[in-house]
């Protein structure tokens, strides 16, 4: 599965692991909104700690995900992300929107 | 600059060939005994490229790539990722943060990307002839022993 979520009162935990380019960031997309919209969490906690890559795609799927999150009045973390995904998400100034732990 | 060594592949724009292409990068790469960062560094600009040769260059059909890997002296790895495809009318505006004609799985940060991870980017593209992207980057020499 590209997505493995745990859910507990509306707080949502989901973990992305492998690599998340543009191949698979689609599916990942897809199963972000499924979850979400199943659950409407308050909060949603994006688990990273399994990535071993990503690229812009990833920059892609967690502002989709934000807004996703924004628009439902949730908020976001994203823990654990390896230095390779943490160094991308730097160069997109992604940090001054979404809070990382 | 003279090439030490090089590589050159030829794979069809399929998105399987997106981990491929950045693998083998990251391989070739391995020679000049790079730190951790440094092959990180050029396997995201190199799925940068890739991808967006996949994705942009031939919307609608598969189409060829060629990447080519070069070593050259001083421990500069070369990167030249070429397609033949739709082209970029407007680089600049290309290679403008945040731009993308692409679908919402793209950031449009591609070249963001490129430009901060690796030392030169050279776009050089027409349209309806295709795009060709050169990246270099340099590889600290290490002390061993």
């Amino acid at each position: 599965m590209a997505v493995m979520c745990e859910e507990e009162n509306r707080c949502l935990t989901a973990a992305v692991s492998g690599e998340l380019d543009h191949h698979r960031a689609k599916e990942v997309m897809e199963e972000l909104d499924r979850q979400i919209d199943a659950a409407l969490p308050r909060k949603l906690t994006l688990d990273l700690s399994g990535l071993t890559f990503t690229d812009s795609s990833g920059i892609a799927v967690i502002l989709r995900t934000y807004r996703r999150m924004s628009q439902l009045r949730g908020g976001m973390t994203v823990v654990h992300a390896p230095d390779q995904a943490r160094r991308v998400f730097r160069a997109a100034g992604l940090e001054k929107l979404v809070r990382f732990e | 600059m003279k090439i030490e060594n090089y590589c050159t592949l030829e794979f069809p724009s399929r998105s399987a060939n997106e981990g491929f292409a950045r693998a083998a990068a990251a391989c070739f790469a391995a020679q000049l005994d790079p730190t951790l960062e440094e092959i990180n560094d050029v396997k995201t600009a190199v799925s940068e490229a890739v991808t967006n040769a996949i994705v942009h260059a031939y919307p609608d059909r598969i189409g060829k790539i060629v990447m080519k890997l070069r070593q050259k002296e001083g421990q500069v790895l070369e990167i030249v990722v070429r397609d033949w495809g739709v082209g970029i009318s407007d680089v600049a505006q290309a290679r403008t943060p945040l731009f993308t004609t692409g679908s919402e799985e793209r950031a449009g940060m591609g070249f963001t990307i490129m430009e901060s991870f690796m030392d030169e980017l050279k776009v050089r593209s027409t349209p309806g002839k295709g795009t060709t992207v050169t990246m270099r980057r340099q590889i600290a020499r290490r002390i061993s022993g």
